[in-house]
This record gives structure tokens, C-alpha cells and sequence, in this order.
């Protein structure tokens, strides 16, 4: 084999080429066979066809906020009072760490509703609702602090809370996902 | 594992296998004529515990395995079932979870006995590297194995941990669906959790195989840090260190026997004893003691993806560190300024552990990010400025020379017979 090989400055032979072939054809097969297996892990089909999650917003009084079940996690659907909206309107960007205006997480004409994704971007957690240093969001595993329209303030978390997808079915009526 | 052996069985049966199979020479010469330093302490007694802490998580985690349902609706309840109607249940499934405490407990204290007496220097790298390996992988499977009860900590440990995997930029969050198998952790997650959780330990055993097959090729280091020079320097394996590993095992067994007996709970969380529920965080997560060190590194870090990569990367550094270390003395007998950084480096990690349990606010936080500082500048700083500014004291001649005195070995002999 020393001497068909390009190791003794000789140029490439055929036996070389076959060598390079064989090996790359079965390394395609094997990446072929193992594709099944990891593709497994991932999301099924059951999983991703969780339907969509309608919402009644009639009981939800001014100030409230209740978690609702959508794709395995918790969704918070806050009533927010005129002072929270203020407040949420009033913080200049500049002072947010992922900048985001308060209208642009909430729909026009319903600002009263922040619907958002009850999972701590940070590591999972589910932050808890009228709590922390501005009121909004605190989440007890590290303590990353949200303000009233879900925004993160302070602590370890890298971006505000996430807005999923959602549209009014109605005027009382809030249809997830 | 340690060279060719000259045993012969008696019978003749046994020389007929022995000449198709040589297995019990192999086990003669590793287990019985294998040479060991005739110096060894009690802290080598360690490597025997932890085989016995693996065969007793194999042992009872099958028998579980036979009770336990890897359902979202049945795990809470199939634990339960195990503590409260299966004979024996709850010795079995006490067993189990005490006896992963133990397996720490006596993996940290082995871990702590190389870094002392420097067994992880050359030739002994890739044997350290082998047992890092074990170490990443008994963390693997004890995490996933705390999750299988689906009680609340089970269930936001593992959301908390997986979750790490997001914090890698760009493809993090597909990561982490595909640890899941969905959008959270559910069905999916549990179910392959339990099946690697049933895996991972017999990669250990595998793992463990060659960590020994390396331990015979290269041989034990010991207190003096020397290495084996005659004959005189070693004893048989068989009846010294048999001995000495099984009277430290039953120690050790005592031990073991207290927390399962006496106080099952103690090293557990109560919280875990509420069934999982995915819509309310436990106002304090913490993790199992064990992993507590690097759950304050974590948090330690007032980054996402900081804090991630600081955790790994202080169980990383562990494999580099024959390569940071590079003092010829092996000992810390032997080297004053070593040990007492050694134990600044001890208290350092127990402090991390005590502050890993602790809410991250206020003064825990800093003190969180001092200690991780320090942790890694030992292994960063301190000890490769040690390997080149420290004076080693003076070393003895051999092992023998260590354990008897400068006299030569014969006056010793006649003087232990007098």
C-alpha cells in the first residue's frame, strides 16, 4: 500500500481513487442511516398540530392576569390597568435592554390586553405577574425583572418576555397561536 | 491488564479454558498479583467504592425500571406505587436515590484525592481525561434520572437545564426542541429521558473499562507521588489493597446504610414530592447538591450565554489540567505552597456549593462571582505560576524509603520482628 500511495511523492493511482470512493460512499450511507435516528427527536407530527387556543376575556377584570395553556407552555393574558399602560408608554427606550415600544407588543386599539408567552427567555422559568422592581414580571429562579408590558429590565435574561401570535376573534375573544 | 501472567490453574478443566479464554489470568494479574504501592492510604480506597456505587445503581435502577411508567400521567404516581405496594419498594427506590448522592459524594472525594497527590500528571493524562469523562456522564445520567419522578423540581430542573442549550447563539432554540421533542418539556422529553437514563450508565461501565485498563498500563500513583522503583516499593494487590478497599467499603456502607434507613430524604427536595405542574415555577429551583458548585457559577455570571459557557467551561478545565499544571512533583506532600492553595481551592468549592443553594440576589451574588472567579484562577493562574515559581521540599529516594525511614530495608525487617 506504501508504495501506490502519494505519501512517496508519487502521483495519485487508482487505487487511491478507490480507497477516497469507498470511504466517502459509506460515510453518506452511514450519515443517511443515522438521519432517522436524530430526526426522531425532534418535534412529531401530533406534537406540532396542537391547535390554537381561543381565549374568553369577558371575566378577566381590570388588573388581572390569568395563564392560559397553549403549546405545552403558559401564556399570561394581563388586563392592564390605565397606570401600567402609562408606565409602559412613558419608559424611554434608551433604558431597555432589548428596546421595544409598548405599542408594538400589544394590538392597536386593545392596549388594555398584553398577551405574551409566560416563559422567562433566560432559562425557562414562568415569571410571576404583578411582582418585581417594575411591577411587571419577576421570575424567581434568577431574578430577572420585566415592566408592565413585558420588557426585560434587569437581570440575567437576554430579551423581553415573547408575544406569540394571537388576534381578537372578537372584541371579547382572543384566539392564540 | 498488566502484562502476561504466569498463572496456572489447578484443574485441569480450568487449564483447558484457560488456554482458549484467558480470563482468569487476566483477573489474577489485575486483581490479585497486581503490584500496588506499598504506601496507599485510605483515600485510595475510593476507585473500589465507586464500582460498588455503580453496581448498586444498575442493580436497583433494573428492578425500578420494572415498576416505573415514563409517562407524563403515570411517573408521579408509579414512584408512589414503588414507595407504597411494591415489596421492598421502598429500600429499592431509597437505594437508588440515596445511593446517587453517595456515588457523588465518593466521585468528588476521589476527584479531590487526585488533585491533591497530582495523579493526573504525566503519565497518568489520558487516565484523568477518562475519568473526566465518567464524572460528565454520571452528571448526565443523575440529571436525567432526578427528572424521572415528575415531581415539580424534576420538572423545572429539567426545563431549567435544557434551556442552557438556548443560549447557544442562532441555533439555540431549535437545540432545545429537538432535546424536547416539542415545545416544552413533556411526554416526549420524559420518555427519552428514562431510555437514556437506562443507557448512560452502562457507557460508564464502558468508560470505567478502559479507565482502569489505563490505571494498570501506567500504574497507581500514591502519597509520595514517586514512582514504583523495585520490588520493594510495591505489595500484592491480593490481600493488601482487597483488604484495605473492603474494610473502607464497609465504612462506607454504614454510611450509605444511614441515609437509606434513617434520613432518605435528607439530600432530596420537598418540593419534589408536589407532581409536576408546567404553568407555576417552585419560587426557589435548586438543583441536587451535587451539582450545586456550578449551578452558583451559573448564575454567578450576569450574561445568558456567559453563564452557560463559565458552567461548562469549569468542568472543562478539569481535562486541560495536566497541561496547566506542570510541576514535576506530583505530591502536595511535597509541595508547600500547592497544598495550601489546594485548600483555598477546597473551600472555594464547597463555598460555591453552599451559595448555589442560595437566592441569586444581593450579597450571595457577589460572593458567588468571587469565588467563580477564583475557581478559575487556580487552575488558570495559580497553578502554572506554582509549576515554575514554587521550591519543592525534598522528595524520599523511593516509596519504600518513604513508609520505613531512611534506614535500609533489612534493619527494618529485623527490627519489626524483634
Amino acid at each position: 500500500m506504501a508504495k501506490s500511495t502519494t505519501m512517496n511523492g508519487e502521483q495519485p493511482t487508482r487505487r487511491d481513487f478507490l480507497y477516497i470512493a469507498t470511504g466517502a460512499v459509506g460515510a453518506v450511507g452511514a450519515a443517511a442511516a443515522a438521519w432517522p435516528l436524530i430526526s426522531q427527536m425532534n418535534p412529531d407530527a401530533s406534537v406540532q398540530a396542537l391547535a390554537s387556543t381561543e381565549v374568553d376575556l369577558t371575566p378577566v377584570a381590570e388588573g388581572q392576569i390569568i395563564t392560559v395553556k397553549w403549546r405545552g407552555k403558559p401564556v399570561f393574558i394581563a388586563h392592564r390597568t390605565k397606570k401600567e399602560i402609562e408606565e409602559a408608554k412613558a419608559t424611554q427606550l434608551r433604558d431597555l435592554p432589548d428596546p421595544q415600544p409598548d405599542e408594538a407588543r400589544v394590538k392597536k386599539g386593545k392596549e388594555q390586553w398584553l398577551v405574551l408567552v409566560g416563559v422567562c427567555t433566560h432559562l425557562g422559568c414562568v415569571p410571576l405577574g404583578h411582582q418585581g422592581d417594575y411591577k411587571g414580571f419577576f421570575c424567581p429562579c434568577h431574578g430577572s425583572h420585566y415592566d408592565t408590558s413585558g420588557r426585560i429590565r434587569k437581570g440575567p435574561a437576554p430579551s423581553n418576555l415573547e408575544v406569540p401570535p394571537y388576534e381578537f376573534a372578537t372584541d371579547t375573544m382572543v384566539r392564540i397561536g | 491488564m498488566s502484562g502476561p501472567s504466569n498463572f496456572q490453574p489447578k484443574s485441569a478443566l480450568l487449564q483447558w479454558t484457560e488456554r482458549r479464554l484467558p480470563i482468569l489470568g487476566l483477573m489474577h494479574s489485575s486483581f490479585v498479583a497486581y503490584p500496588t504501592p506499598r504506601n496507599l492510604n485510605y483515600w485510595w480506597t475510593f476507585g473500589g467504592i465507586l464500582s460498588f456505587c455503580l453496581g448498586v445503581q444498575i442493580i436497583t435502577g433494573i428492578v425500578l425500571a420494572m415498576h416505573y411508567t415514563p409517562t407524563v400521567a403515570g411517573a408521579f404516581e408509579s414512584v408512589e406505587h414503588i414507595m407504597r405496594d411494591v415489596n421492598y419498594g421502598w429500600l429499592l427506590r431509597n437505594m437508588h436515590a440515596s445511593g446517587a448522592s453517595m456515588f457523588f459524594i465518593a466521585v468528588y472525594i476521589h476527584m479531590f484525592r487526585g488533585l491533591y497527590y497530582g495523579s493526573y500528571k504525566e503519565p497518568r493524562e489520558i487516565l484523568w481525561i477518562l475519568g473526566v469523562i465518567i464524572f460528565l456522564l454520571m452528571m448526565a445520567t443523575a440529571f436525567m434520572g432526578y427528572v424521572l419522578p415528575w415531581g415539580q423540581m424534576s420538572f423545572w430542573g429539567a426545563t431549567v437545564i435544557t434551556n442552557l442549550f438556548s443560549a447557544i447563539p442562532g441555533i439555540g432554540p431549535k437545540v432545545v426542541e429537538f432535546l424536547w421533542g416539542g415545545y416544552s418539556v413533556d411526554q416526549p422529553t420524559l420518555q427519552r429521558f428514562f431510555s437514556l437514563h437506562y443507557l448512560l450508565p452502562f457507557m460508564i461501565a464502558g468508560v470505567v473499562v478502559l479507565h482502569v485498563w489505563a490505571l494498570h498500563e501506567v500504574g497507581q500513583n500514591n502519597p509520595a507521588g514517586i514512582d514504583v522503583k523495585s520490588d520493594k516499593d510495591t505489595l500484592p494487590f491480593t490481600p493488601y489493597a482487597t483488604a484495605k478497599d473492603s474494610f473502607a467499603m464497609v465504612c462506607f456502607m454504614i454510611l450509605f446504610a444511614w441515609f437509606v434507613f434513617y434520613i432518605p430524604n435528607y439530600l432530596g427536595h420537598a418540593d419534589n414530592y408536589i407532581p409536576a405542574n408546567p404553568l407555576q415555577t417552585p419560587t426557589h429551583i435548586v438543583p441536587e447538591w451535587y451539582f450545586l458548585p456550578f449551578y452558583a457559577i451559573l448564575r454567578a455570571i450576569p450574561s445568558k450565554l456567559g453563564g452557560v459557557i463559565a458552567m461548562f467551561a469549569s468542568i472543562a478545565v478539569l481535562a486541560f489540567l495536566p497541561w496547566l499544571d506542570r510541576a514535576k512533583t506530583r505530591s502536595a506532600k511535597y509541595r508547600p505552597l500547592f497544598k495550601q492553595f489546594f485548600w483555598i481551592f477546597v473551600i472555594t468549592c464547597i463555598g460555591l456549593g453552599w451559595l448555589g443553594a442560595k437566592p441569586a440576589e444581593g450579597g450571595y451574588v457577589i460572593a458567588s462571582r468571587i469565588l467563580t472567579a477564583w475557581y478559575f484562577i487556580h487552575f488558570l493562574v495559580v497553578l502554572p505560576l506554582l509549576s515554575y515559581y514554587e521550591k519543592p521540599s525534598q522528595v524520599p529516594a523511593s516509596i519504600a524509603e518513604s513508609v520505613l525511614g531512611k534506614q535500609p530495608l533489612a534493619t527494618a525487617k529485623a527490627k519489626g520482628s524483634r
